[in-house]
This record gives C-alpha cells, sequence and structure tokens, in this order.
C-alpha cells in the first residue's frame, strides 16, 4: 500500500486526522467571525449579543443539545463499528518497538527531546505550559474583547495564543505522529520507514563555533553569558522599549505581571529559536553545565 | 392511542413520578428546566446570544458528553477486566471474543477517549478567542485548566490498561519524563545531592516500581477508573457551577 494512505489510515491515527479536520475548521470559523466582528465594529454596527433578549432555556437550548448530542453519539457509533481499536501483541519488557511513542497528544513534548534534554522538553516545559495557560488571565488586562470573537482589539494576546496553541503544540504533535519514524529520524509521510537507515549528522556545541572546547571553563563561562544574556536581555530590552513607547502600559501592568509575561514569552520563544539552532546550525547545547544542559 | 396515552398519564405510578403535566406556557417552559435534577444545571432562561451555535460550538457540552460516554463504556469495561498481569492482555482478548458487543464497547471507549481529548482542546480555543476568561472569569479558565491536564492523565492512565506493546512503551516513554525531573529524578539536574536513586525517585512513585511492571498497571487502574474521575467530577461541579455564578455564558459587556 501507499505508505501515505497506510501512515493516516492507522487506526489511531484516524484521530490525528480528524483533529487536523476539525481543528482546521474551528481555526477558520474563530477568525472568521472574529474578522466579521472587526469589520461591524469598524462601521459602528453592533455585534452579536450586544442587543439580545433573553429566551427561554426550554426547548431552544435543550433543543440545540439534544441533537448534538445525536449527532455525537451517531458519529462515535459509526466510527467505532468502521474502526477497530488496535491491540497489539502483549507487552514485552525485553522488545522496545522502533519507534517508541508517546500516547499522541504528549508527541510534541516527545519531539522537543530532539532540541531539549529531558529535564527541560518532558518536565519543565510542560510544567511552564500549565503555569502560563493558568496565569493567562491574569496577566492580560486587556479589558477588550471580552464575550465575542475580535481580533483587531486583542492582536497580540491572540497571536502568541496561537503561535503556541498551533504551532508549538498541534503541528509538533502532528510532525511526531505523521513525521517520525525508526530512530526518531525524519521520514515524509509518503516515505517507507528504513529501520536500518543511519543518519551521521554530527552535532556541535554552540560555543564550539566560536572555536572553544564546550566543556571546558571558558566554554562553561560562555554558554552562561549566552543563556544569562537571552534571559536578562529579553527582561529588559522590552522593558527600555515600552518605556519609551507606552510608559502607561508599563504602569498599567506592573513588576509582578511584567516578569511574568515576559518570562513565559521568552521560555516559549527559547523553543523556536534552539529548533533553528539545531537544524540550522546543528548546535546540540548552548551551555553545558556539571549538572545540567541547556 | 390517546385515550392510552391519557390512561397511562393518569396511572399513580406514573403520577408519583412526573408530578404535573406540560403545557406550553412560561411557568411549564421554567419548571421543565429547575423541576428536573438533570436540566437544572441551566438557568431557566439564556441570553439568544449564548444559544448560537456559531459562538460557543458546543465544544463544551460535547466534552461533558463525551466523558459521560467514557464513564459508561468504562464500567462495561471494567466488569470483564482484571488489572494484573497475568490476566489484563488476555481479558482484553476475551472482551472482543466472547463478550456480545465487546468490540465495538472498546472501540467506543478509544475513540471516545481521542474525541475527547480532542474536544476538550477545542473548548479551551474557543474560550479563548472570546477572551472569555477576562473578568470575572479568571477562576473558572483555570479551572478549566486542571480539567484539561486531568483529560490528558485520564487518557494516560488509561493508555497501559490492554497491557499490550502500544500501552507498555507509550507509558514506558513517558513515565521516563519523570526521572529527568530536577532534584525529584535519579536523572534529573542536583538530585545527587538528595540522594535520589532510581528506587526512590518520583518515576518510582508513579509506578509503584523502577519499571513498568504489575504495580504500574494496578496503579494506572485506580488513577484511570477510581481516582482521577473522582477528581474531575468534582472540578466539573465547580467549572459548572462558576459559569453559572459568573454571569452565564460569555457575551459583549456593554448592554
Amino acid at each position: 500500500m501507499n505508505p501515505f494512505i497506510e501512515i493516516i489510515t492507522q487506526p489511531d491515527n484516524i484521530a490525528i486526522v480528524i483533529m487536523v479536520l476539525m481543528v482546521s475548521f474551528f481555526m477558520a470559523w474563530a477568525f472568521q467571525q472574529a474578522l466579521h466582528n472587526d469589520k461591524l465594529r469598524a462601521t459602528g454596527y453592533a455585534i452579536e449579543g450586544e442587543h439580545d433578549q433573553d429566551v427561554d432555556t426550554f426547548k431552544p437550548l435543550v433543543r440545540i443539545e439534544l441533537i448534538i448530542s445525536l449527532v455525537v453519539v451517531l458519529g462515535l457509533t459509526i466510527w467505532s463499528i468502521a474502526v477497530d481499536a488496535p491491540l497489539e501483541e502483549i507487552a514485552n519488557p525485553t522488545l522496545t518497538p522502533n519507534p517508541a511513542k508517546a500516547p499522541w497528544y504528549f508527541l510534541g513534548l516527545q519531539e522537543l527531546l530532539v532540541y531539549f534534554d529531558p529535564w527541560l522538553a518532558g518536565v519543565v516545559l510542560p510544567s511552564l505550559i500549565v503555569v502560563g495557560l493558568l496565569a493567562i488571565p491574569y496577566i492580560d488586562i486587556n479589558p477588550k474583547g471580552n464575550g465575542y470573537y475580535t481580533f483587531s482589539e486583542r492582536k497580540y494576546s491572540i497571536m502568541i495564543f496561537s503561535f503556541g496553541f498551533f504551532i508549538l503544540w498541534l503541528l509538533l504533535i502532528v510532525i511526531g505522529v505523521f513525521d517520525r519514524g525508526p530512530g526518531w529520524l525524519w521520514y515524509w509521510p509518503w516515505q517507507e520507514w528504513d529501520t536500518h537507515r543511519v543518519v551521521f549528522e554530527p552535532t556541535t556545541d554552540l560555543s564550539m563555533l566560536v572555536g572553544i572546547e564546550s566543556r571546558s571553563l571558558g566554554g562553561f563561562i560562555l554558554g552562561a553569558i549566552v543563556v544569562g544574556a537571552y534571559l536578562i536581555g529579553g527582561m529588559i530590552l522590552p522593558y527600555k522599549y515600552w518605556q519609551k513607547k507606552s510608559p502607561e502600559l508599563l504602569q498599567q501592568l506592573g513588576m509582578t505581571r511584567y516578569v511574568t509575561i515576559v518570562f513565559l514569552f521568552i521560555t516559549m520563544m527559547s523553543v523556536p529559536i534552539k529548533m533553528i539552532l539545531r537544524l540550522v546550525f546543528l548546535v546540540k547545547y548552548v551551555w553545558i553545565t556539571p549538572w545540567f544542559n541547556v | 392511542m390517546n385515550s392510552l396515552f391519557d390512561k397511562v398519564k393518569s396511572n399513580l405510578i406514573w403520577k408519583s413520578a412526573f408530578r404535573r403535566d406540560y403545557r406550553n406556557n412560561v411557568r411549564d417552559r421554567a419548571l421543565a428546566i429547575f423541576g428536573n435534577v438533570f436540566l437544572h444545571l441551566h438557568p431557566v432562561k439564556v441570553r439568544e446570544s449564548a444559544v448560537k451555535l456559531r459562538y460557543t460550538w458546543g465544544m463544551g457540552g460535547i466534552t461533558f458528553l463525551a466523558f459521560i460516554i467514557l464513564t459508561i463504556t468504562g464500567v462495561v469495561l471494567m466488569f470483564y477486566y482484571h488489572p494484573t498481569v497475568d490476566q489484563a492482555y488476555s481479558d482484553m482478548k476475551d472482551f472482543e471474543f466472547q463478550v456480545p458487543y465487546g468490540v465495538i464497547t472498546r472501540n467506543l471507549h478509544r475513540w471516545g477517549a481521542h474525541f475527547m481529548v480532542i474536544v476538550v482542546m477545542i473548548h479551551m480555543f474557543r474560550v479563548f478567542m472570546t477572551g472569555s476568561y477576562k473578568a470575572p472569569r479568571q477562576f473558572n479558565w483555570g479551572v478549566g485548566v486542571i480539567l484539561l491536564v486531568l483529560t490528558f492523565l485520564l487518557s494516560f492512565t488509561g493508555y497501559l490498561l490492554p497491557w499490550d506493546q502500544l500501552g507498555f512503551w507509550a507509558i514506558t516513554v513517558g513515565t521516563n519524563m519523570g526521572a529527568a525531573t530536577p532534584l525529584l529524578g535519579y536523572q534529573g539536574p542536583f538530585s545527587e545531592y538528595l540522594h535520589i536513586t532510581p528506587y526512590n525517585d518520583i518515576r518510582f512513585a508513579l509506578l509503584g516500581g523502577a519499571r513498568v511492571g504489575g504495580n504500574a498497571l494496578l496503579r494506572s487502574y485506580i488513577w484511570h477508573c477510581v481516582a482521577i474521575p473522582l477528581i474531575a467530577t468534582i472540578l466539573m461541579f465547580v467549572h459548572f457551577w462558576r459559569v453559572r455564578k459568573d454571569g452565564g455564558i460569555s457575551r459583549p459587556q456593554n448592554n
């Protein structure tokens, strides 16, 4: 069979195909409504919900709920008739499958293992995702766009969230499911997996690029400077910029919020930065210490 | 036919269950909601815009429906399942080949679980895009984030239960991450200063052992079937309650 058809019709992968279709559809629907509302606002019209009335819950809402429930139950039933859940061979601790993949919704995190050591990819970054999500209502002090779809009134928060959700979370999941084969090597979905394929890809460390041995004291100091500069510079530069551009915004945010926002943002951006370093410059580590590597 | 209907409806047993007739008037439309233990989750009246499918996409409700479907199919699965290394896998085979509708019940549970993870993420996306986490709903967004994490954990703990190669290695890969926890995992940074070994680290606590085995299977089973559903149910009560108390489905403020 065509490898592409094969990989997207694997029973568990059908869920990922459904996810891609559903997410694309709802992403389009959300942005379509956002742009529609923005246009209404710009031309002075009221948006939906601004002047609406109470209606009885019974039956309008209950009817919709019933219909949706029936559609969902019907859909899941058809899915369950059409596709059987796989049951592989009995668990065998002595036989490691290649590739051994985590459940699909954690494949984005597993993908991060290419770029970060496990303590970052598997523990620190996922924890910070949860912390960041929890923090959203408390760090986003823009009162606009509460209760309706809009883009123009909350451009930056929507762009940052969308980047995290669609690219760093969902796209990495899709890559993990469809593009990672034996040895966690990259395979296009239409490529046949080859368990004997070996890719010789010598990696280097950041300090090696300027000729300093990364496991030496000099490499350690250089790495510390780079990582420190990223964190401290990332903290100070936006502050200086905003101080000039809109000091009242900084005033409203306050120090705690500012530090939280910028810390979460530069942590998030460290993911694509490290990916580029690894993929383009073949840099494995930026900073090697006796205790951990970044 | 009508007279038969009337007879049933005037019957003592029927009347004890359904206290009053439904006539299409304001009072009965309200009573249909708050006189019903399941429907009284809803307010009697809602804003017209809140009922619009294009606003909420019904995603929160669909997530809850998926949870109910999973609870029902999960309970059926539990009747036939022993969480032991010797029996788990053969129980799955038995369930598929010997139990009537076993295959479709297991399929519903598996695909329903994938579906729930998908819709809960889309629900979060919708709530974000409508800015519904903003005041006064900040706290409920937090409850929702915890429920999202619990949904992942529910699915994750269920992965191991069939005791097949897929689940065994997915859980091995997943819990190996725990070993890398700073301070608390034996491979994590700084853990040597706390004398952390593979036999006392966080991964050991998750698995009940240094590798995935019988204890891990039992722990998965109890987390999956009892502990996480209990916690999630309590948080769902809070989540739904707060939707009501924070003013219902969000909508533009200026009216």
